[in-house]
């Protein structure tokens, strides 16, 4: 079954990038990740400060805005999708997750199976 | 008259609530699925409800069940190509993560209810839909009967049941025991979720007399059902002494009117003997053979109260070296306040008062009516009237249900007088 897990950085720096962050650490778990063989995608986001935001209103007409900026206290940033048998097993990788430390949190969400 | 007929069937009912739990989890084990196994564990009881009066109760009543049961699932798999794809997909990917289940030699049921205690106890569910489908599950209450106990209209306990059983299935929480390794991190949870629910059932078994479900003793049954499946898990054998312990008192804790009455007046004649002696067995066997856990150390507690005669004859230096073991391993300033009643027992009043005024600060006592109630309680004894009667009052302001608040307000009237 897939899941993906949301990462979401907690305390995000002026720069906009998430405060706490250990690259060697998230190296080892991408490796994890990919050698236990569960591995179905995964991407980190480029910095909040290059996102824009897109909307369509009822008429068509389409507003784009820099941002969102983070008016919210969790940013995402990035995710990975995972082929695992259960809640259980998903809830200890993301538990192995650099992203879960500290201010930061991962969210674990069943992806939606439309039947084959 | 005595409808003879309708006492046949309440009892062959109870005696499906025990066989309700069993069955369910073993069908879940064998369909990975809830809702199905649900279903036809209630047809398999229907059936028997209908046909044992009739034919007899067959020689083994339990795999008959199963067999009744597991030949409704097959027909309903038949119809349902659909859901037999989505459940033989679910079969693979289980064994994926571990193997299957060592077939039972004596074709007898095996006991599968353990991986349904940690399945409803998930961390994963709400925490207020925990208790209501382990009551579902295990201790085989009906929906109407869950809401009732919990005292919620039954189509919002359908509704919350409805969606925890939609998060098990969708989100694939699985039906498995814990392993070794995990196991001291998931115990506690399950047992959190039992020992909630009985003290659901004290708080509002206090209440005015209700025909309401008593959440105490249905506790002690899923406490008991534990402690079968899990016997070396002295915190297991903690909690259903805990529980027994306080609920021997359960006759005296209550005055006429349905008013709160404490354990400084309380009729210990009333207690029941046979519960106390079964709950200090198990106190011994959760105190011996290592460090104690937390329900260990509060069936201890409740042990020697429930021991002494009186409450001036209690052991309260044991007491609270107790609370300080208990404080050690759930630093809350719940049990340092009920540590500071028992040091006021134990030195007198005064040192109760300091150790109180020291937790004043604290934001989870703020609101928490047994703070003000007991610094009442231990002005009044040193003669400071006027500060033991505010100190009432603001206990009567955070009371929530009236028998605590008729009790609050009779010690009040007391030392007005």
């Amino acid at each position: 079954m897939k899941y993906m897990l949301l990462i979401q950085a907690g305390e995000v720096a002026e720069n906009g990038e998430a405060a706490e962050s250990d690259f060697g650490a998230w190296v080892a778990y991408d490796k994890a990740v990919k050698d236990a063989g569960i591995f179905v995608s995964g991407e980190s986001l480029a910095d909040l400060v290059t996102a824009t935001m897109v909307r369509v209103s009822p008429d068509g007409e389409r507003t784009v805005t820099d941002g969102p900026f983070a008016e919210t206290r969790e940013v995402l940033g990035g995710f990975y999708v995972i082929d695992v048998p259960d809640l259980d097993a998903a809830l200890d990788w993301a538990a192995r997750c650099p992203g879960a430390l500290g201010s930061g949190s991962v969210v674990v969400r069943p992806v939606a199976d439309f039947g084959v | 008259m005595r409808d003879e007929r309708a006492d046949g069937v309440a009892s062959v009912e109870a005696v499906f609530r025990e066989e309700h739990g069993r069955l369910l989890a073993a069908l879940v084990r064998r369909f990975g699925d809830l809702d199905l196994a649900e279903e036809v564990t209630s047809e398999a009881i229907e059936a028997a409800l209908a046909r044992w009066p009739v034919d007899g109760v067959p020689p083994k009543p339990g795999a008959w069940l199963m067999t009744t049961a597991r030949r409704r699932a097959v027909d309903r798999l038949r119809r349902d190509q659909a859901l037999a794809a989505r459940l033989a997909m679910l079969r693979v990917e289980a064994e994926r993560a571990e193997p299957p289940p060592a077939q039972d030699a004596d074709g007898g049921l095996p006991d599968e209810r353990l991986q349904l205690f940690f399945t409803c106890a998930h961390p994963a569910l709400a925490a207020e839909d925990r208790g209501a489908l382990m009551l579902r599950c295990l201790a085989g209450l009906s929906t109407p009967e869950v809401a009732r106990a919990f005292l919620v209209p039954p189509e919002t306990m359908a509704k919350r049941i409805t969606r925890a059983k939609k998060k098990i299935r969708a989100a694939r929480i699985p039906f498995r025991v814990p392993g070794a390794d995990e196991l001291p991190g998931r115990l506690p949870g399950v047992l959190q979720v039992v020992y909630s629910i009985f003290t659901e059932g004290y708080v509002a078994s206090s209440g005015p007399r209700l025909q309401r479900l008593d959440l105490a003793e249905e506790a002690i049954r899923l406490g008991r059902i534990l402690r079968r499946l899990l016997p070396a898990e002295r915190e297991v054998a903690g909690l259903l002494g805990l529980m027994l312990l306080v609920h021997a008192r359960r006759d005296a804790r209550s005055g006429p009117d349905g008013e709160v009455v404490l354990l400084d007046e309380q009729d210990r004649a009333r207690w029941d003997r046979g519960m106390i002696a079964e709950g200090r067995d198990l106190v011994a066997v959760a105190l011996t053979g290592g460090p104690p856990g937390p329900y260990g150390v509060q069936a201890a507690i409740a042990a020697l109260h429930d021991e002494s005669v009186s409450l001036d004859t209690t052991d309260w230096p044991q007491i609270v070296a107790l609370y300080d073991v208990l404080l050690a391993l759930v630093p809350s300033p719940i049990v340092a306040l009920n540590r500071a009643v028992a040091v006021a027992m134990r030195d007198g009043p005064e040192a109760g008062l300091a150790l109180l005024d020291e937790l004043a600060g604290e934001p989870r006592l703020r609101g928490y009516h047994p703070y003000p109630a007991a610094r009442a309680d231990l002005l009044s004894r040193v003669g400071r009237f006027s500060e033991a009667a505010a100190a009432y009052r603001q206990a009567l302001e955070l009371a929530g249900t009236e028998p605590e608040r008729a009790h609050l307000r009779r010690r009040l009237d007391a030392i007005e007088d």
